[in-house]
């Protein structure tokens, strides 16, 4: 495998970095017009009138558009693509996500009306002329609140704010093994909301072309064929044929891009309705009253351990902030993206999970990098170092006692998932080797001596991406199938366009995608082309989100390559007179086995499209093959972290020393890009435990972090330079044996970070920190035991 | 942001007349904290009057034995500038506390003292320094220019023209900032001046504030011992969710003794 493995330079990287990306907002239509949406400023408010009179006559007004219009048009609510059902088998409540609230606001920065202009100024200032009558009522932002009776109501027709109450597992057998374990360790913990903040701002242009009756969406988004089939399917009601969506250069997702928002459809509906270009660009505090937040629960967990320190059972209660809407894929992650994940890289032979998911009045809440796996792996690796502290036995040796057998696999999980290979030994080794953890003790006595707590923490990860076997979510409730698609196009003169259903926001599929056609074909990487992004360009997508694009859509790309290998060699057969059976392809190279007789890629290629000497009874002309693709399981990826911190006593200020991260992601295609992925992941698994807090006030409801004044992005000097390794186990079910590597630093770091706290601050009898773990709670977990010690 | 009429002031007296006569208009000096109000519409001025183009308000100069700063210095000078640097070397090391290099290029001590807000770094300096304001209209102290939060005691149509501080015997500035803002949340500039020692806080009330007590245990003893038990009242100073009034009371003295400590 030639290219495969080779950290080659990234190809779309030139337009990137020299300005010239074709990002949503740089995109212009002719005559179009500007969106402002008015967005209310209650957490909780009736709505008893809109009037838009005044605001209407403003200059440069076209229109003002409320919700109330947009029913009367026929136009749907958001729908919600994963139905979920409870304990008792009643599905989940879904109650109306209109595109424009109507006669309820239900959080701050909920969009009431859209006003329409010649520019976004004049859009703006008419937006202040616009009178809601708003009748604020009560509202309420934390989960255990909004189960408390008397609680204000999320909606009128959802009793006691419950969406769903799930789980998964055997309650009475996890039960019973916890009555009979020798210890069971027990952790109440939160996993905080985060705000996703991709660089990009999301932003949607609608156009409408009243000669051809063609709708085309411009959107910042991780999958324009899922929207096209939302929008189109549901809330807009215009056939897939006539509605074109093209996500063009997205400037990060994160997960917060896959979602049907209320402004793709506005602009959409709005385009056709005013026959003129409509575009909408928000700006940073927009985004955060409005991009899908992430995370948000709140957790009860208890860990059963033998006399043998061996794990015997797991129990899990999670309450799940939903939001104050169901937001696309929100009912999936604090379920099947989340409990299935709770046996970890251990033989925990029993797991029982119940998970509540509940609405407040907040922004919606949905996958942000990781999506339900970075919460299992937080609690389960919290957990585990609680039992090392209290079994008085090494953090590293009670993982490794528990870890899963190399041997074992395949391995059934008691929490529906088959990992198919895996070896967390080797990860962990390598991760604590590099990380010097048998010497930490005497860093540890040095850092005393300069009056700083140092801490050592190990998280050891394990998630299921490469989303997904589609009969086996749709068995779940996922509305829509997981597979993915890609036409390898060859032309006349032997260059190769790929469309990929994938889409890439910051992935480098230009590049890695590139590498696999060059190694699969033998051709170079010049001569070929990766197109993403246009449903008029590309058969069919379903994205880019939980690491599935090399894994899916990867696959996809080789089995459609691998239809035309089969027909190139039946070309070459002819050509060459052999038969079919005798031709090999190598290197770009149809030949006959055992002679020197040959014909080129370019060769076969070009008879495929001048078939003068072809065998057209056999075959049709041409040379270009779709394949889809359904994999047959999850992917695995996982690895171990260690993280080292000092805190200095006075202020409670934490600096992170070093981060050693051994990841395991099986075939690495393009060693360079896995870097990257894992340094972003980690430095955004750094800032969910050390800096970032979305939060609400629980008096008003109001977001009191709305802008990067308040909320803490990870910056590089809140960093060390991470040492990495890697370890392969191939996947065993697809054919390259890749199993991502997108989310893996987002899902493992917390953990590593949080257990390192918790080491450090032993002497002070400090049991948990909550995340983030900012100075002022880090100066009052160690003043609290010293005022307790006095 | 609103409409607004922009000019480039000619003149100091130019400006000061346009401010008198109109008084939704706004001066601009750096534009770090101005322009950020107007884009979220915070603030509705009919007029910004540009005072980058006036003459002679850049600019640092060495005289009576201490440095004079012009009100359009931006930051980065102050952080790079020889003589501050060997004159009063806490100051350039407090101007490159501020914000970041973008905010560094352009924003400005005039504008920064003018705007007075509860966490900028050196209405610390000005009051901690013994400086004195230089305006239109006259020369003020240090202590009696900062009134309140966002407050001053400029007039309507006073502008800040230059900024006088003393040489101090030995100066120190420690800051601890908001994570993710990089303001203060507590700022100490501790100095031994002619007038005697002082000790100037900022970001932890609603204005910056000197430590009696902390400089009369100081003036006994000048050590970080001196003032290890000297607790200030958590009392009126800000609470937010970065950073209680309990933690802003004790970073005070956790800061004003790594001050003291990293005196020459």
């Amino acid at each position: 495998m030639a290219e495969i493995g080779t950290p080659v330079r990234r190809r779309e990287d030139y337009r990137f970095l020299t300005g010239q990306g074709t990002y949503t907002d740089d995109i212009n239509r002719p005559r179009q017009l500007y969106a402002y949406i008015l967005r209310s400023p209650y957490a909780n408010a009736r709505i008893t009138g809109i009037d838009s009179a005044a605001a209407a006559t403003a200059s440069g007004v076209v229109a003002i558009y409320t919700g109330q219009d947009l029913a009367a048009d026929g136009v749907g609510g958001l729908p919600c693509g994963w139905q979920i059902h409870s304990k008792d088998g009643s599905p989940m409540h879904e109650p109306p996500h209109p595109v424009l609230a109507i006669d309820r606001a239900r959080h701050v920065g909920d969009p009431v009306a859209v006003v329409i202009a010649d520019s976004l100024a004049q859009a703006r200032d008419a937006a202040e002329l616009i009178q809601v009558d708003y009748v604020s009522e009560p509202a309420v932002t934390d989960v255990a609140e909004a189960l408390k009776p008397g609680a204000p109501q999320v909606f009128a027709e959802v009793p006691g704010n419950v969406c769903y109450d799930w789980h998964l597992g055997d309650p009475a057998a996890v039960d019973a093994a916890l009555a009979k374990a020798a210890r069971v360790v027990k952790l109440d913990l939160i996993n905080n909301r985060l705000v996703p903040n991709a660089m990009e701002p999301r932003a949607a242009i609608g156009d409408f072309d009243r000669a051809t009756g063609e709708h085309t969406l411009y959107t910042t988004s991780q999958n324009p064929h899922v929207i096209r089939l939302l929008m189109g399917a549901f809330v807009l009601h215009i056939p897939e044929a006539k509605l074109r969506v093209v996500a063009p250069d997205v400037g990060g997702g994160f997960g917060s891009k896959i979602y049907h928002y209320a402004e793709e459809a506005i602009v959409t509906w709005a385009a056709a309705k005013l026959r003129r270009p409509v575009k909408w660009t928000a700006d940073r505090v927009e985004s955060f009253m409005s991009d899908a937040h992430g995370r948000d629960h709140v957790t009860h967990v208890e860990l059963g351990v033998d006399a043998q320190n061996k794990f015997v059972a797991l129990k899990v209660a999670t309450l799940a902030n939903m939001g104050a809407y169901l937001s696309t894929f929100a009912t999936c992650v604090p379920t099947y993206l989340y409990a299935t994940l709770l046996a970890g890289t251990y033989t925990t032979p029993v797991v029982y999970a119940e998970v509540k998911a509940v609405f407040t009045n907040t922004v919606p809440v949905d996958a942000y990098r990781g999506a339900g796996r970075p919460e299992a792996t937080f609690l389960l690796e919290r957990i585990v170092d609680l039992a090392a502290d209290e079994l008085g036995i090494d953090p590293a040796e009670l993982r490794r006692k528990n870890f899963i057998p190399t041997d074992a696999y395949p391995y059934q999980t008691p929490v529906a998932l088959q990992y198919d290979s895996g070896d967390y030994f080797s990860t962990l080794d390598l991760a604590t080797k590099a990380a010097d953890y048998a010497g930490f003790e005497a860093r540890r006595v040095e850092a005393a001596r300069r009056g700083k707590l140092r801490g050592i923490g190990i998280a050891t990860y394990i998630e299921a991406c490469g989303i997904a076997p589609s009969a086996v979510v749709g068995s779940l409730g996922a509305r829509a199938g997981l597979f993915e698609a890609a036409a390898v196009r060859v032309h006349p003169t032997g260059s190769v366009t790929i469309l990929t259903g994938s889409h890439s926001h910051g992935q480098g599929h230009e590049t890695t995608f590139a590498q696999l056609v060059a190694d699969g074909l033998g051709i170079p990487m010049d001569s070929i082309e990766i197109v993403h992004g246009d449903t008029a360009k590309i058969p069919y997508g379903m994205g880019t989100y939980g690491s599935r694009s090399l894994a899916v859509g990867g696959t996809a790309i080789i089995k459609a390559m691998d239809k035309i290998i089969a027909k190139g060699k039946k070309i070459a057969a002819h050509l060459l007179e052999a038969a079919d059976a005798d031709i090999e392809f190598k290197d770009g190279v149809f030949s006959v086995a055992g002679t020197d007789r040959s014909k080129s890629f370019g060769e076969v290629a070009l008879t495929a499209y001048v078939p003068h000497n072809f065998p057209h009874e056999e075959l049709e002309p041409g040379l270009d093959e779709t394949a889809f693709y359904d994999p047959k399981n999850f992917t695995f990826p996982s690895g171990a972290y260690v993280a080292e911190i000092e805190i200095d006593p006075d202020t409670g200020t934490l600096e992170v020393c070093s981060f050693n991260a051994s990841d395991d992601f099986g075939r690495i295609v393009n060693p360079m890009i896995v870097a990257g992925q894992v340094h972003g992941g980690l430095a955004q698994g750094i800032g969910q435990a050390l800096l970032e807090a979305c939060v609400y006030d629980k008096a008003t409801g109001q977001l009191l972090t709305a802008s990067y004044n308040d909320y803490a992005m990870p910056r590089a000097d809140n960093l060390p330079s991470f040492v990495l390794s890697t370890h392969a186990t191939l996947c065993t079910h697809n054919p390259l044996g890749v199993k991502g590597c997108g989310e893996a630093g987002a899902i493992g770091a917390p953990a590593a970070i949080s257990n390192a706290i918790v080491d450090a601050l032993k002497s002070y009898g400090v049991r948990h920190v909550e995340m983030p773990a900012t100075p002022e709670k880090l100066w009052r977990a160690i003043h609290q035991h010293q005022m307790a010690a006095e | 942001m609103y409409e607004f009429n922009y000019q480039k002031a000619a003149s100091l007296e130019g400006a000061a007349k346009f401010l008198a006569a109109n008084e939704e208009a706004k001066l601009v000096a750096g534009g770090m904290t101005l322009i950020p109000t107007l884009k979220q519409r915070l603030a509705k001025p009919s007029d910004l009057i540009d005072l980058a183009t006036i003459d002679g308000l850049r600019g640092i100069k060495e005289e009576g034995g201490g440095v004079t700063i012009g009100a359009m210095t931006r930051h980065v000078e102050v952080q790079r500038s020889d003589v501050v640097k060997r004159v009063i070397p806490a100051l350039a090391a407090l101007a490159g506390m501020i914000g970041d290099p973008a905010v560094r290029n352009r924003g400005t001590i005039g504008g920064s003292i003018s705007n007075n807000d509860p966490a900028a770094d050196y209405p610390s300096a000005v009051v901690g320094l013994g400086a004195t304001v230089v305006t239109t209209k006259r020369e003020i102290a240090g202590e009696e220019f900062f009134t309140g939060m966002f407050e001053t005691a400029l007039g309507q149509d006073e502008i800040v023209t230059a900024v006088k501080f003393p040489k101090p015997g030995t100066a120190a500035y420690q800051k601890f900032k908001n994570p993710a803002s990089r303001y203060a949340i507590v700022g100490v500039f501790v100095a031994k001046t002619a007038g005697g020692i002082r000790v100037a806080v900022t970001g932890a009330g609603a204005c910056v504030f000197r430590v009696p007590e902390m400089e009369a245990a100081l003036t006994k003893s000048f050590n970080a011992e001196a003032i290890k038990d000297i607790a200030i009242p958590d009392d009126g100073l800000n609470s937010d969710i970065h950073a209680s009034a309990e933690y802003r009371a004790h970073l005070v003295n956790v800061m004003a003794r790594r001050a003291v400590a990293a005196c020459a």
